[in-house]
């Protein structure tokens, strides 16, 4: 049996890699003409793209009279998947926010990526609730501004805290990836041989001298915009679950709506990002800066907030039960053995059962086991949000208002689509800019920092 | 004396550890116009460099206090001030939710304006064309090498000394950075002809595109709205008529309902012999008839009859009501008068409503009275 000693932290980066070694392994991606790889995905990606695209087009046109939904289920996919793509993004925000504050230093090999997936997420989640108002011409509406009919939104309104959510969280995440991005920029502007890629660069660096006068106040702002960063990203998912929490839909009015939510976005977040990173790594040969002890940990934080779902999963019968209220009693009876019982049974299996199997150390450590279960999870989370968006809905009080939803062509079509768009966005990302921090990986890397007590 | 064109000495050092023993002796000499490059932030510099504390929490604290108050405020002024509507029978006022909104705007406007405040105004970003560009000194210490950069303006300054100073402390390479002498003299050059041609180009790009996309592209499917609607409104052409008008005439003989035409147009003696007032001159009606009258009559018959019109000779001033002639006449002939007009007095007929007529004429009568009072009336 080996010994490990706990009270030293592994080095986060593997090896000793020259700093110079980490601008070549992170930019020559970027400076090398794209492989055939990549335009594959990319001809991929951009197909499931203008899938979505046709199937949003013949929704403005006819009406979102051509998609599944209609009395009483006036919620379907539109929503479902409002709630997944918001809860994908949330994993990039924890890592960089959440973690950072933790000092987990092992972030600082993901978290540039994380959180280009948390505003390319956040972008697909935007999209759902302004096509879901039918007219998106008059989304406009939606904020607050004085106009010529004198009327003005309802700010007690869950909708309109949500509105106000997601584009806050959608401008604080974009900041903080723009700062972030900032070094590393000036030191690819001071690579660069290509002029129109100088000009860029210098733009996009905004004149970075890689100061300490800088450095100083950049460090600070990191912090704040951090610990901001923190609990913006609770609310945000506690506001989605609000939208639910705070009607009076059986299944829906619950109390452990908001936590329950956040666990599941981040456990589908992380199944995301490591799905991700798994590929990029690879692609890019940086094995050694995002390296499998990275993967493992993220597997662990996916079987606690995993675990975290599946005890939300059994609270909600439990309350159910012990309420001895008829109707919420009801919608979990319907759950688990209604029409709609194959979607919550798929989630249950995704979610609670699968992710057990990272207690092995094994499997945990298996790039190829890992990465069907972070697929499957994702499955599952999506089956989740479905399972609670439309059972709910479809049979509540009434037995005689009660219905069966069925998604239609374009509903899918504007799902494929919503991945086609992430998908897109993500390989533009990977080609144009560094995918890992460099200022912050090379400050990690050991011996990087002034040896202490030496100076000072 | 120095170059003038000198802007500083910047030595390039290995290893972290020496760059700290450099900051340190840096601030020990003196030198107070110098600076640390180093490709990522390196621990302990700010207090080598004898760095007071970064205040930018204070810019954070002071915009995320004034976003709280402001959307707290905002949404007072709006919910219970501009435009209250009772939601669930609760209170205009209900702080429990207006915190969300509270809390995402004072996270917004702090985060935002603590990013601003860092890079415009404390940075004074953008600048990209500083001294430091572009040198190979920039270029090492963007990558791997640590920097020291010691300006010219600085008052203890003297090229020798610093230059051996810097290599004594073990620098690996010596730069000496100049003002580049065309920049200096650079003036900015906005009223270049390609500059101009191409602000006329986009000129002439936006404005044409912005007119049809406000004024055609809106309108086209799939954008339709409220206010545009396949339906015929006043004034416009009809296709399904044969005389192509959207508006349409009654069928003949018949007469709409309280468009009755008026029995005696023209008979003025008729109207005074059998028009009798239909409403009685309770309180209301002399009410109304007093307003009817200050709006449409008073102009030109005065306040109280009296034919002092108010228009100061710019329209010719009528008899007085006073008069016995008007005091004879029954209340059928004043009503025919203000409905068809008399001499150069218009008809009043579009103007006040058939009721309100003999409610000016209850106030009229009311009038003639009180000027001609009879000791009865004093009972």
């Amino acid at each position: 049996m080996s010994f490990v000693d706990y009270s030293v932290e592994p080095p986060v980066v593997e090896g000793k890699p020259p700093l110079s070694s980490i601008d070549d392994a992170i930019i020559k991606p970027i400076d090398a003409k794209p492989t055939k790889a990549w335009f594959v995905a990319i001809a991929v990606s951009g197909t499931m793209l203008l899938i979505g695209a046709a199937s949003l087009a013949v929704t403005f046109i006819f009406g979102v009279g051509m998609w599944g939904v209609n009395q009483p289920v006036g919620w379907g996919f539109d929503i479902v998947n409002f709630v997944f793509w918001v809860g994908i993004g949330h994993a990039g925000t924890l890592i960089s926010a959440i973690l950072f504050l933790l000092r987990q230093r092992w972030r600082t090999g993901i978290a540039r990526f994380a959180e280009a997936m948390t505003i390319f997420a956040v972008m697909c989640a935007g999209l759902f609730p302004l096509i879901h108002t039918g007219r998106p011409w008059l989304d406009g509406y939606l904020m607050p501004y004085p106009n010529q009919h004198g009327l003005w939104i309802n700010f007690t309104s869950p909708l309109v805290w949500d509105v106000f959510a997601v584009s806050t969280y959608f401008t604080v995440s974009a900041i903080f990836w723009y700062v972030g991005l900032i070094p590393d920029f000036a030191t690819l502007r001071d690579r660069t041989v290509s002029r129109i890629k100088k000009i860029v660069y210098s733009i996009l660096s905004l004149g970075w001298r890689h100061s300490n006068r800088h450095w100083q106040h950049y460090e600070m702002a990191y912090l704040i915009l951090a610990g901001f960063a923190t609990p913006l990203v609770l609310s945000v998912h506690t506001i989605v679950s609000f939208d639910f929490a705070v009607s009076i839909i059986p299944g829906w009015h619950t109390t452990i709506f908001p936590p329950y939510f956040v666990a599941g976005a981040v456990f589908s977040g992380f199944a995301m990002v490591q799905n991700m990173l798994i590929g990029i790594r690879k692609i890019y040969a940086i094995e050694h800066i995002i390296t499998i002890d990275h993967l493992e940990k993220m597997n662990k934080i996916m079987i606690t907030t995993g675990m975290m779902v599946g005890y939300a999963y059994g609270m909600e019968f439990f309350i159910a039960w012990y309420s001895g209220n008829s109707a919420e009693t009801f919608v979990f009876f319907n759950r688990a053995l209604g029409p709609y019982a194959w979607a919550y049974w798929t989630m249950v299996i995704c979610n609670v059962v699968f992710p057990q199997l990272f207690w092995f150390k094994k499997i945990r450590r298996s790039i190829p086991a890992m990465f069907v279960i972070g697929v499957l999870v994702n499955v599952g989370m999506w089956f989740e949000r479905f399972v609670i968006v439309v059972t709910s809905l479809s049979r509540d009080y009434l037995p005689s208002s009660w219905g069966f939803y069925v998604p239609s062509i374009y509903d899918i079509g504007i799902l494929i689509g919503s991945f086609g768009l992430f998908f897109t966005l993500l390989l533009l990302f990977v080609k144009s800019m560094p995918v890992v921090s460099i200022s912050e990986v090379k400050g990690v890397v050991e011996g990087a920092q002034p040896s202490h007590g030496g100076s000072h | 004396m120095q170059d003038a064109r000198l802007y500083s000495l910047s030595a390039i050092f290995q290893t972290p550890d020496e760059i700290a023993h450099a900051a340190e002796q840096t601030v020990e000499r003196g030198y107070t116009a110098f600076d640390v490059h180093s490709p990522y932030p390196l621990h302990g510099m700010p207090r080598a460099m004898g760095l007071k504390a970064s205040k930018l929490g204070y810019v954070t604290l002071v915009f995320g206090l004034s976003g709280a108050a402001l959307a707290l405020f905002f949404m007072w002024w709006v919910n219970v001030i501009e435009y209250p509507l009772v939601i669930g029978g609760k209170p205009l006022f209900q702080l429990p939710a207006f915190i969300p909104v509270t809390f995402e705007v004072t996270v917004l406007m702090a985060a935002i304006f603590t990013v601003v405040g860092m890079l415009f105004v404390i940075f004074r970003f953008p600048n990209t064309s500083h001294q430091l560009h572009d040198t190979p000194y920039m270029k090492a210490v963007s990558s791997d090498k640590y920097g020291l950069t010691i300006q010219a303006l600085d008052p203890l300054f003297d090229e020798e000394r610093v230059r051996e100073f810097l290599q004594d402390l073990g620098a690996v390479e010596i730069h000496r950075i100049q003002f580049d002498a065309e920049e200096i003299e650079a003036r900015p050059r906005i009223f270049e002809p390609r500059f101009v041609t191409l602000l006329i180009l986009v000129a002439l790009l936006v404005g044409p595109s912005t007119y049809i996309i406000l004024n055609h592209v809106l309108y086209m499917p799939p954008f339709d709205w409220m206010m545009e609607q396949q339906k015929i409104n006043p004034q416009m052409k009809s296709e399904l008529f044969a005389d192509g008008f959207g508006m349409r005439s009654p069928v003949e003989g018949t007469v709409a309902r309280g468009h009755l035409p008026y029995p005696f147009k023209g008979q003025p003696d008729l109207a005074g012999k059998f028009l009798v007032n239909p409403i009685l001159p309770t309180e209301s009606v002399l009410e109304l008839g007093k307003k009817k009258y200050d709006t449409f009559c008073s102009p030109c018959h005065g306040n109280f009859g009296d034919g002092d019109s108010r228009l100061r000779g710019q329209f010719p001033n009528p008899p007085t009501l006073h008069s016995d002639k008007s005091r004879g006449w029954s209340d059928g002939m004043i009503f025919h008068v203000v409905t068809e007009g008399q001499n150069i007095m218009p008809s009043y007929a579009s103007q006040i409503k058939e009721r309100d007529r003999w409610a000016v004429v209850h106030y009229v009568r009311a009038l003639l009275r009180a000027k001609h009072a009879t000791e009865a009336d004093l009972r």
